[in-house]
């Protein structure tokens, strides 16, 4: 089904923000989300390659400064255009904050939250323009 | 914390971070808190609870599913904030068991019909991410309307949305099909994004239904800029055009155009896997791709390089010449340093017929890649391996490639893998069967140790063999005579093993009248039948020139002799007079034991039992044993050399001690010891100078010939004796002379004085040794530790 989870997580091993497309209960998240951790956390970024297989999907990530954003997808998805998916998010969070940090996303969870339901529904990618990702967003700042 | 004013998420997070107390006490404080807010009547702080809790339930994994039902009164309030709060809590906790599922639907409906597009929206992000069956039917009426929607955020999102609802209610498909259609031929981007990528869920679920579609989609590749947009009408092509090949052609084209002149790799990487899998038969395209998959190679970006072997790997079975075009840049790519790139190319290697590749490259270069793979797979006890059943198969193709030289390799991994991995062994014995049966591999002798891991394997796992029988065939077949002897050996104990298990399970199962528990069950005749066999094949081997081949069929034979009267008589395991059966179950179990590896540390590991001295200098024994033993240190040293070795030794101790370095015995020990050494031998000692001041004294004067032999006889233990005695216990007489000259010669490299008179010495030693051997043998033996 496209994307199957997004993560955010930082050196540490500590989650950020977790956007799952499937419904899996609390255990098997945190089991996920620690044994995925772990994998990517151990590689070394500059030789080896930002694709990671695990059970019957892969895991796209690329590490930001000091957080990790990793993409859960199903096999036949497109592993580059993931990464320029993850780069598109991380564009757009730091156009709308400017500068973004982890704290940023740490203080402001449900902006994250918005701005990746904007850009993916039900796995697949719909919008890429960060414009049109913004626009809504910028709205309801400006009403609240 | 009691304050009149609620703490907002933000007020939660920093308190949180700035936190004294422990991380679970700080959660479970602001859980109480949240309980009670949530209670309240007003909504502000009923959602501002909630908003705490869905954060407590992202970040730190606490559960909010008892907070359904509040999480549905949020929601229903009019105010955009609280709404979007309750969604938000919402699509992160429900799910298909949630008891107040039902209550939303209302909800959603009114927030879906709602002139405000956001929130139209949030309803619709709800039900994609929770939709069931019962709402996907309930709220498909709307979701059609809003597929039709006059605003394209709007319409947008619904398309969005139609995926769910068609996987949890396919009765929508009907209503919802045809707008989702004409949204496809719309202009704007945002949309088309959507339905294209709507579209290529569905073609992937069922081609053939959006097979009619293919003019739209072919019209997007044509003219589509947006790289997003054009991947996804690629994979779109690139399931209808496995249903439909007519496609392919036309399709081929402007795909081609697209990697030709596109500066995206990933819009490459996707080209190129749409030509290798789906369009493989248009050679124009093909050429292209692979051109393109050899440029990924040699980039120095690991991602792009993990991407071509891939695709690589997709087009190989079809086009072998790809990978021949870069093997170079392959088999670089198993060094490499990403594991995954290593374990992408070696899948590739293996994926593909390994024998056509060998067939057309040089033989340096195919066993340059077996080495490099058997190396890359057995590293860290075959760590990457999983399915150990294809990697014993893969061993087994190895061998059969013309030029493979690495026989040792293979046999060192066949027999490693058959003691480390259990499971693998039914897989191991079914390709060392095939390897031995086949008359072909005999005759190659890079080959033959293979043959030997293969016959020990067939042997030492003989139970999880399908059919005993071939096997045993297969091992004394005639063509075995090319083998090299210690080989057949090898072969003969395993036929052994092969009878010593089958007549096990004979006699076992004429025990048990039902069914027994072996896999091959033996009838009197099958068991007869295979003895004959083993008997025919192993006897012209008893006359062998081979000791150990000699040996080992005349074991076989005398064991099928003895065994084949029990047969005859048809006994079973009860009958303990049957001396085969009590054999035979002897045998079974000396077999039965399992090897395993052993570890290189495994004898640092074995305690040194008490009171075994390993280390220390054996002078220590002197004191223990008295009169009866000598210090000497090395049992290595030819026992010829003994004498001028013990002799030098005790010099260099004895300089030792006069320049008081710390050695192992305490000096006052030592100095005794050496006094009384010399005062035994003290006419073996030779002094460097004429006239040594430093001899302790020790008168440096001969005794007279006489009591010398008389000592010397009575000394049971003297080092020359021990070591005539030595040569003297073969009973070939010819050694004797051989030593004696050795020991002359020795005597005389001690380059000092007054060799002669030793020589004399021993001389006669030796001849009134040579007169009472027989009882200074007996003596000495009985002495001697």
């Amino acid at each position: 089904m496209g994307i199957r989870f997004i993560l955010m997580v930082n050196k540490q091993g500590q989650t950020r923000l977790a956007q799952y497309y499937e419904w899996l209960t609390l255990e098997e998240r945190r089991a996920l989300e620690g044994e995925i951790v772990r994998k990517c956390l151990a590689r070394n970024d500059q030789q080896q390659c930002s694709f990671v297989e695990h059970r019957n999907y892969k895991i796209v990530y690329r590490r930001y400064a000091s957080l990790f954003f990793m993409v859960g997808v199903d096999d036949d998805e497109n592993e580059l255009a993931i990464l320029e998916f993850i780069h598109l998010l991380v564009e757009t969070m730091d156009k709308h904050f400017g500068n973004v940090c982890e704290l940023d996303i740490m203080f402001h969870l449900e902006k994250a939250h918005f701005m990746l339901e904007e850009m993916v529904m039900n796995g697949c990618i719909v919008e890429t323009s960060k414009a049109n990702i913004l626009s809504p967003i910028q709205l309801m700042d400006k009403a609240h | 914390m009691d304050n009149m004013f609620q703490r907002s998420l933000e007020d939660l997070i920093k308190g949180f971070r700035l936190q004294l107390l422990g991380e679970s006490s700080f959660i479970s404080r602001a859980l109480e808190e949240i309980r009670r807010e949530i209670k309240a009547t007003d909504l502000s702080t009923k959602s501002t609870a909630l908003h705490k809790l869905s954060y407590l339930a992202a970040i730190h994994g606490v559960d909010m599913s008892w907070a359904a039902f509040h999480a549905v009164e949020v929601v229903s309030s009019s105010r955009f904030h609280h709404k979007r709060i309750g969604y938000q809590a919402i699509t992160q906790s429900f799910h298909d068991q949630t008891s107040v599922l039902l209550l939303i639907t209302n909800q959603l409906r009114k927030d879906l019909n709602s002139v405000n597009e956001y929130e139209v929206s949030l309803g619709l992000e709800c039900l994609s991410r929770i939709g069931t069956h019962d709402l996907a039917r309930d709220l498909s009426p709307e979701v059609f309307t809003l597929l039709g929607s006059s605003k394209s955020f709007v319409r947008k999102k619904a398309t969005g949305v139609v995926l769910r609802v068609f996987d949890k209610y396919p009765d929508a498909v009907k209503v919802c099909f045809k707008r989702l259609v004409e949204n496809l031929e719309t202009s704007d981007p945002q949309i088309l994004s959507a339905v294209v990528g709507v579209f290529c869920e569905l073609a992937s679920k069922d081609p053939s239904s959006c097979l009619p579609l293919a003019p739209e989609f072919f019209k997007i590749l044509i003219e589509s800029r947006n790289n997003w947009v054009l991947i996804k009408v690629l994979k779109i092509f690139a399931k209808l055009a496995s249903v439909e090949p007519r496609l392919g052609k036309k399709v081929a084209e402007p795909i081609c155009e697209h990697m030709k002149r596109t500066v995206a790799k990933s819009l490459v990487f996707e080209c190129v896997r749409t030509v290798v899998s789906s369009l493989s038969d248009h050679e124009a395209a093909v050429k292209l791709a692979v051109a393109k998959i050899g440029e990924f190679l040699v980039e120095d970006d690991p991602n792009l390089k993990y991407l071509g072997l891939h695709a690589l790997s997709i087009a190989a079975p079809k086009h072998l010449w790809a990978v021949l075009e870069n093997k170079e840049a392959v088999v670089k790519a198993l060094s490499d340093e990403d594991p995954n790139v290593k374990l992408e190319a070696l899948h590739l290697l293996m994926a593909m017929d390994s024998y056509e590749l060998c067939a057309k490259s040089d033989p340096l270069f195919c066993n340059e890649i077996i080495i490099s793979v058997l190396s890359v797979c057995s590293r860290n006890a075959y760590e990457i391996i999983v399915d150990f059943n294809w990697y014993v198969s893969l061993l087994g193709e190895m061998t059969r490639i013309p030029n493979c030289q690495r026989g040792e390799e293979i046999e060192h991994q066949l027999i490693d893998i058959g003691m480390r991995v259990g499971d693998a062994r039914p897989q191991l014995v079914r390709v060392s069967w095939a390897l031995l049966i086949d008359p072909a591999m005999l005759g190659n002798l890079f080959l033959h140790p293979i043959l030997s891991a293969a016959s020990w394997v067939s042997g030492e796992y003989v139970e999880f063999a399908k059919n005993p029988y071939e096997l045993v065939e297969a091992l004394v077949q005639p063509r075995t005579d090319l083998l090299p002897p210690y080989i057949r050996a090898i072969y003969i104990h395993s036929v052994f093993k092969v009878l010593v298990f089958c007549l096990g399970s004979y006699f076992s199962a004429q025990e048990s009248s039902s069914g027994s528990s072996s896999t091959v069950a033996f009838t009197y005749e099958s068991i007869l039948n295979l003895v004959n066999v083993i008997e025919i094949g192993v006897w012209p081997l008893s006359g062998a020139y081979d000791v150990e081949v000699q040996e080992r069929a005349k074991n076989v034979l005398g064991f099928i002799g003895m065994a084949k009267q029990d047969i005859a008589k048809k006994v079973n395991l009860q009958d303990n007079e049957a001396e085969a059966c009590r054999v035979t179950a002897f045998m079974e179990d000396v077999f039965s034991e399992e090897l395993g590896p052993i570890s290189a540390n495994a004898q640092e590991k074995v305690f040194v039992p008490d009171g075994l001295e390993l280390e220390e200098n054996l002078g220590d024994l002197e004191e223990i044993c008295g009169k009866f033993l000598k210090p000497v240190e090395s049992d290595s040293v030819p026992c010829a050399d003994k004498i001028s070795f013990s002799v030098s030794n005790l010099r260099i101790r004895d300089q030792q001690e006069a320049s008081s370095s710390s050695t192992s015995l305490p000096p006052k020990a030592s100095s005794s010891l050496l006094a009384e050494h010399r005062k035994r031998h003290g006419m073996y000692y030779l002094t460097s100078e004429k006239n040594d001041p430093d001899s302790n004294g020790t008168p440096n004067d001969y005794p007279p010939a006489n009591d010398l032999a008389s000592e010397i006889l009575l000394d049971p233990l003297d080092p020359k004796r021990k070591a005539k005695h030595r040569k003297s216990r073969p009973v070939v007489v010819k050694l004797d002379e051989g030593d004696e000259s050795r020991i002359i010669t020795s005597q005389a490299k001690t380059k000092q004085e007054s060799v002669t008179d030793d020589e004399s010495l021993s001389r006669a030693i030796q001849s009134a040794l040579l007169v009472n051997k027989k009882g200074k043998e007996r003596e000495a033996k009985g002495i001697q530790i």
